[in-house]
């Protein structure tokens, strides 16, 4: 048959599997290994992989030397939470204009919503400044959450747009002859039969806006209670002789939340992702 | 029936919430970049109209050096992503026992916060005890330590191996999607007629990935040419500037020395090369729906 590989093939693809995981991974057995690691086993040479005294220890320690490291890790998730929410809030109804209504302007308007997401948060980093600084906002978490929610608003309409579009338009006639109005039937028929493509779109905005908590918090916040973890851990280490350990302790449980997140729902994630590259 | 024009204002209602934040957030400072770029705007409290000064200091100054070096950061970066990502997407595309789980395994750096990433790779670049150098001395090719963010050239290369190293995942993942579309009998048509899998490689699934490679590659190049986390965590710009990028400079300029008019026409020049970035997208896309014309997205 067509699929059958001979013996060197098989031999060979999973050679290139293995050479293409271990340059994704390597990274992450690297942080594991170095937070099992005691201070004095770190600064060793020559390079072993396996070093003496590992333990878990600096599980335990880091809570104590990075005193707001808790307090990170819930703000991190606080700050993607209600991104998300926001987000949902604006996407959800702008993604249901564009499906389904003919207006003056909507390709023009479409169009601009995407180009937004060819402008990073950085180059317009100055006038945000002052924004904040004008609204008094700097030093907040709204100076970290708004604009996290302003740049995942065209992802979020240009993936939801094209799942309502796929909703039968009988559905919301038969509502409008019940005598339903356009709002009642948006939130009570449309936004119910959605729910999966609206989990979609939420769990894409939640994880790229915990993975984007740098430059905002960076530039927006200087109130160290209100750092989320990336922002926290730079701070906190940039600031001493970096105590590595540690901070590979700290980034591994960081990023626990997201990447369980990921395990469970990694084929709604990949299906969001790629509806670009398929068409139906 | 349904779309009468009793309220042709409701698609306009249902658009504010998302206009009102995306006028207030991206489209005013858009515009306010532009016109402080024709400012004196600094850390005081007036400012001045001062023409096209900034913009002749700009040109006067490093910053065709710095425009030149994003441009190679970018190409290297993009190239390397998508070389690995169609490597990547075609070995997890070949049926062998295993691969949905390997393909679980290939999101993770992508998945996880960018600036946690980058805080293990720098960790991996140190020179008396990372890993990269302790294997290289193992194996012969480093004499002694070697500290790859010090030297401008290793710098360099190592912010653009990180870049690809987070960029990777999503590239392999819609490559592979765009790979897994293609009918089976296309590929069994030509193996009827004797092709062989390199053959079939190149005269099928390469030009039928090809609009999905060109979307990705431009998608990448607009997301690499905005990439401000990992050069600034590993290396601020330096040594010695050699990782200074568009974006690096601009935010320096503004944020770091609060010179917001000089950097606003730094910014100014970015929003214009995106634009071009931005056109050629536009295109693109506009041509793929009309390709497809019972397409409904």
């Amino acid at each position: 048959m067509i699929n059958k590989y001979r013996w060197y093939e098989i031999v060979g693809i999973y050679a290139g599997i293995a050479v293409f995981l271990t340059f994704i991974l390597a990274p992450f057995l690297e942080a594991f290994l170095v937070s099992l690691r005691p201070i004095e086993g770190i600064f060793s040479a020559p390079y072993s992989i396996i070093t003496e005294n590992m333990s878990f220890e600096t599980y335990i320690s880091m809570w104590s030397s990075v005193p707001l490291l808790w307090r990170y890790m819930l703000n991190s998730l606080f700050i993607s939470t209600v991104v998300t929410l926001l987000a949902l809030f604006c996407i959800i109804p702008a993604a249901y204009a564009f499906a389904r209504f003919k207006f003056k302007g909507s390709n023009g308007l479409l169009a601009g919503f995407l180009a937004i997401n060819m402008v990073g948060g950085a180059v317009l980093i100055i006038p945000l400044y002052k924004l904040m600084l004008n609204l008094g906002l700097l030093n907040t978490y709204w100076a970290m959450i708004i604009p996290g929610a302003a740049f995942s608003i065209p992802t979020g309409i240009w993936l939801l747009r094209s799942y309502l579009a796929k909703i039968p338009r009988e559905l919301e006639e038969a509502a409008w002859v019940d005598g339903a109005g356009r709002l009642y039937t948006l939130r009570r028929v449309i936004i119910p039969i959605a729910i999966p493509g609206i989990v979609v779109v939420a769990v894409a905005t939640f994880i790229a806006a915990y993975a984007q908590q740098f430059l905002f918090a960076l530039t927006f916040n200087s109130t160290n209670e209100l750092n989320p973890l990336p922002v926290g851990l730079f701070q906190f280490f940039g600031r001493q002789t970096v105590v590595w350990n540690e901070l590979m302790a700290a980034s591994l449980i960081g990023i626990l939340p997201v990447l369980l997140i990921y395990i469970f729902l990694q084929r709604f994630i990949v299906a969001g992702l790629t509806a670009g590259a398929v068409k139906e | 029936m349904f779309n009468t024009g009793r309220d042709r204002f409701f698609p306009y209602m249902l658009l504010l919430p998302a206009l009102a934040l995306t006028l207030v957030i991206v489209a005013w400072p858009l515009f306010e970049t532009f016109r402080l770029s024709f400012t004196d705007a600094a850390l005081k409290p007036d400012e001045n109209w001062v023409g096209w000064a900034n913009y002749e200091k700009i040109f006067s100054g490093n910053f065709p050096e710095v425009i030149l070096r994003t441009f190679v950061w970018m190409f290297w970066s993009v190239t390397l992503k998508m070389v690995v990502g169609i490597a990547g997407a075609m070995l997890l595309n070949a049926a062998v026992p295993g691969r949905a789980f390997f393909r679980v395994l290939v999101m993770p750096p992508w998945v996880i916060p960018i600036a946690i990433g980058v805080f293990i790779w720098g960790w991996m670049y140190n020179g008396q005890w990372g890993m990269i150098s302790g294997v290289g001395q193992l194996l012969g090719i480093f004499d002694g330590p070697f500290e790859f963010l010090a030297y401008r050239d290793t710098a360099f290369i190592a912010t653009i191996v990180t870049d690809v190293w987070i960029g990777t995942p999503l590239v392999t993942i819609y490559l592979l999607a765009a790979m897994q579309s293609i009918s089976p009998d296309l590929h069994e048509a030509a193996w009827v007629d004797g092709a062989g899998r390199w053959y079939r490689f190149r005269r099928i699934t390469l030009p039928l990935i090809l609009p999905a490679v060109a979307t990705m590659s431009l998608l990448s190049s607009i997301w690499t040419f905005n990439s401000f986390d990992i050069i600034w965590i590993l290396t601020e710009g330096g040594p010695r500037g050699g990782t200074t990028t568009m974006i690096i400079d601009t935010y320096k300029t503004a944020i770091s020395r609060f010179r917001y008019g000089e950097g606003a026409a730094r910014a100014v020049l970015i929003v214009l090369f995106l634009s071009a970035f931005a056109a050629f997208y536009f295109y693109l896309i506009s041509r793929a729906t009309r390709g497809g014309a019972n397409n409904d997205q």
